[in-house]
């Protein structure tokens, strides 16, 4: 990123027209990093739907939870990076605004993820309990910890200067970490009763049999590393928008005199 | 700082009594929202746990008067900060040194202020259109609810929006942003308040526990709240 700035300020001083470079956010531990993620991936296909066993009283619906389960995975995971960012952010002796890239890059893919796991999880839901969606506690957390979020993003983008930004949603991060505790407990209270039907227990009654657990675990690695790689050339992505923003009237400006 | 959290909410209550926009416009519209429900759900009969007949209405009017505070706090809210977003009012306070902790908890008072009288006359308007019937052992529990409940909503209604004060499609950012955090208060608010109707035979004692849960989200917000405040207004 630091580069990007430096080509473009420099571009603007000399009032030299930009060379087009195609500068893809890639590195090589990067490319390494998504090598991996696919064979992680194509590793849980198999095991998720040819591998492992269907279920005995679930048969193959229990196939839903490879996905299910390391999305809701990825999903806290990225909120709570999300949060350490923010503070990495908000603390003065770290500020810098790769922390805040970092936070909404990690934000964006906890929305996805958490969406999917929604989705998976009310299909399995329709299948298994003949209803797309109850009333239990984890769920309707897991509901308002997903609006949580997309506020969040909402306000990202609410514009101002690149600080501005980072100050504002690293706060919010913070109180969506206030927050998401009180909305769970005060459905905990509201609702005690639902527990027999947790998404906690996505196997219902069912014991986990070692190849099931193993697949699970292969959901488990190639869903996290999906994230890092997400997460990394999101965050690349964001940093260079970030410099096109900054950078962007200079240039023009620089081209408009250039053509004189 | 408190001496500046009363000057703060005191010119507040005071714009509010000379431009009357809570009583002209917000507390129709909270009464217009209670007549409204009633259209929704049709106010047949069910039978209740003691066998005896009674209106849909009476049964949910609790949580239908919560759910008329939240929609008229965001208009509240919105009110509060358009008053000093304006003329750039709160940047001036900022420029002037102004404790941000003070600023907030002043604007957090004035807000509840006039959320309680909402409320008032939103219960007042349940027991006259929806036939919710108020116990005498009911009242201390209602106005204790009222009144923890509102000091829960005003703190996060203030956080939120200083927050939004200023940007850009605030209108449709601020109930976003408000409505799940205030959740917690509305399940608890409605809990209670239908203890202290007795609304399916409930107990009054079962609704302590819920003003129990209210106290909690009204002294974390306020005291995150007093914190957060300066550094979401300093950008």
């Amino acid at each position: 990123m630091a580069s990007t700035a430096k080509q473009l300020s420099q571009v603007a001083a000399t009032g030299a027209r930009p060379a087009v470079v195609p500068r893809p956010t890639a590195t090589s531990a990067t490319r390494k990093l998504g090598i991996a993620t696919t064979i992680g991936i194509a590793w849980l296909v198999v095991f998720g739907l040819f591998l492992s066993p269907s279920d005995v009283v679930q048969s193959d619906s229990v196939r839903i939870m490879y996905i299910h389960v390391p999305s809701a995975w990825l999903a806290y995971l990225a909120f709570i990076v999300t949060a350490l960012c923010s503070a990495g952010y908000l603390w003065k002796r770290t500020r810098s605004l790769t922390w805040d890239r970092f936070a909404g890059a990690s934000a964006e893919i906890g929305v996805l993820f958490m969406a999917i796991m929604l989705v998976s999880g009310s299909l399995w839901g329709s299948i298994t309990w003949g209803k797309y969606w109850v009333w239990d506690a984890r769920l309707t957390t897991t509901a308002f910890l997903f609006v949580t979020y997309v506020g969040y993003l909402a306000v990202r983008r609410l514009g101002g200067s690149h600080e501005a930004r980072a100050q504002r949603s690293a706060v919010l991060a913070l109180l969506a970490v206030l927050e998401i505790p009180l909305v769970h407990f005060s459905v905990l209270l509201w609702r005690p009763l639902h527990q027999q039907a947790s998404v906690a227990r996505p196997d219902g009654k069912v014991k986990l049999d070692g190849l099931m657990l193993f697949s699970l675990f292969v959901g488990i690695v190639a869903f996290t590393l999906l994230y890092v790689w997400l997460l990394i050339h999101r965050q690349r992505m964001h940093a260079m928008e970030d410099a096109v923003e900054r950078h962007g009237l200079d240039v023009a400006l620089a081209e408009r005199r250039s053509e004189r | 700082m408190l001496k500046i959290a009363r000057l703060v909410a005191l010119k507040d209550l005071r714009i509010e009594a000379r431009s009357r926009v809570l009583l002209n416009q917000v507390l129709p519209f909270a009464l217009i929202v209670l007549v409204l429900f009633a259209f929704a759900i049709d106010n047949v009969g069910v039978v209740n746990q003691q066998g005896s007949n009674q209106a849909i209405t009476t049964y949910v009017a609790p949580g239908l008067v919560w759910l008329a505070t939240m929609f008229s706090l965001l208009i509240v809210v919105q009110r509060a900060f358009a008053i000093e977003s304006g003329d750039g009012a709160l940047d001036a306070l900022r420029v002037a040194g102004v404790d941000p902790a003070g600023i907030f908890l002043g604007k957090a008072a004035a807000i509840a202020a006039q959320l309680v009288g909402l409320e008032i006359v939103l219960s007042l308007g349940a027991i006259i259109f929806y036939d919710a019937h108020l116990r005498l052992g009911g009242v201390v529990l209602l106005v204790t609810t009222l009144i923890v409940a509102t000091f829960g909503l005003a703190a996060v209604g203030t956080l939120y929006g200083g927050l939004t004060a200023g940007a850009k499609g605030r209108e449709t950012l601020l109930p976003l942003l408000l409505l799940p955090v205030v959740a917690p208060v509305l399940l608890g608010a409605t809990r209670a308040s239908e203890a202290a109707f007795g609304t399916g035979g409930m107990a009054v004692t079962e609704g302590w526990p819920w003003v129990g849960l209210l106290a909690v989200f009204a002294a974390a917000f306020i005291a995150v709240g007093a914190v957060a405040f300066g550094p979401l207004l300093d950008d």
